[in-house]
């Protein structure tokens, strides 16, 4: 980036319908995308809506679309992604419908993961009753490294934006909720398998991915949710095939 | 559409596979009607191999051969991704496909002119 002494920062206002405002905020040494939003709502217009909780990549809520592209906004520095005349664009993250500015509502992109029977099912204990004893998972085994793969996944919903996929299909599951699902086919702790396979076996599931790796490219934590969805169809096809499910 | 979201080598690779995939699938019933001027008679199809002697038409099938072999080359990639679990090294596979795409073409040409 060419040194700059401000930002001319276009930030969308309103919710599906809007139009964007233009900021002049500073420019500094070391910044990210989310110190110029917050700047704006704090020294330049306070009814500006965004999300943001911890700041340092862990929780996953304040992404958005920056210049075009799907980040999380707290570890995107500015001058990785400025114009060289300083400019920046913002938008609410794609794919998603808009609470207002910058808030996108994430409530579409978490429904799916229950779709995609996201969630651990205890093998050993259905019920919900604590097992007896820990489970043992050799952390070198095949399935411990597959679900190791992906397991770092924060919900920003960056690949979920990204996912031309999700655009053209509103049903389709999305790169992280079959990532999700990938995961926990990995786990063997696990006793939902058959379930799960189903729920992500439909025209919304895995096989409608196209592998453009939309996801992998964009994903901030660099997990690889197009390899983990072509692991459910490989799992699929073999398991259709063999007569397993 | 943006495209700023959209430039990176596996997306180009998906759209490639798909134009060739559809340019294919409009080449062929020219290919089958060529094929059913054979039954017409043999000077039929003889006349119309020698119009297709000339510079314009061996262009397009130079072209031809690259989108089959761009085709065949992304696919077996994709194959690859989804059937073997090749997760890494994916912009090289990409890479690897159109060098064997352009190299087809190449073969193609040096034979033909």
């Amino acid at each position: 980036m060419a040194e700059v002494a401000s930002l001319k920062v276009s930030v969308w206002r309103g919710g599906e319908q809007g139009h964007f405002a233009r900021f002049d905020v500073p420019a500094r040494e070391n910044q990210t995308v989310l110190d110029v939003v917050t700047h704006i709502q704090r020294e330049l217009d306070p009814s500006l809506a965004y999300r943001f909780a911890c700041r340092v990549g862990m929780c996953g809520s304040c992404a958005m679309t920056v210049n075009g592209r799907a980040r999380w906004t707290c570890r995107t520095h500015v001058r990785k992604v400025v114009d060289a005349d300083g400019a920046l664009e913002l938008r609410p993250l794609a794919n998603l419908p808009v609470i207002r500015d910058l808030a996108a509502d994430l409530a579409p992109f978490f429904d799916k993961w229950s779709r995609a029977h996201g969630t651990f099912q205890p093998k050993d204990a259905r019920d919900g009753a604590v097992p007896d004893d820990f489970a043992v998972v050799p952390p070198a085994s095949k399935q411990r490294r597959e679900a190791d793969a992906g397991i770092e996944c924060i919900g920003c919903a960056v690949c979920y934006a990204s996912c031309d996929v999700v655009a053209w299909n509103g049903d389709y599951l999305g790169p992280a909720a079959l990532n999700r699902a990938w995961t926990l086919v990995n786990d063997v702790r696990d006793g939902g398998r058959g379930e799960r396979l189903d729920a992500v076996a439909g025209d919304a599931g895995c096989h409608s991915c196209h592998s453009t790796q939309s996801c992998t490219e964009r994903c901030p934590k660099n997990l690889d949710p197009s390899a983990a969805i072509a692991g459910l169809k490989r799992v699929l096809f073999w398991d259709t095939l063999l007569g397993r499910r | 559409m943006d495209l700023r979201a959209r430039s990176h080598p596996t997306y180009l690779a998906f759209v490639v596979h798909r134009v060739s995939g559809l340019l294919l699938a409009l080449f062929l019933p020219v290919h089958f009607w060529v094929l059913g001027t054979a039954i017409q008679g043999e000077a039929r199809l003889d006349g119309f191999l020698r119009w297709t002697d000339n510079p314009m038409a061996k262009a397009a099938e130079t072209l031809l051969v690259v989108l089959l072999a761009a085709h065949l080359a992304g696919g077996l990639r994709v194959l690859a991704l989804e059937f073997l679990g090749w997760r890494a090294r994916q912009k090289d596979m990409v890479a690897a496909s159109a060098g064997i795409a352009l190299l087809v073409g190449l073969v193609f040409l040096l034979n033909v002119v």
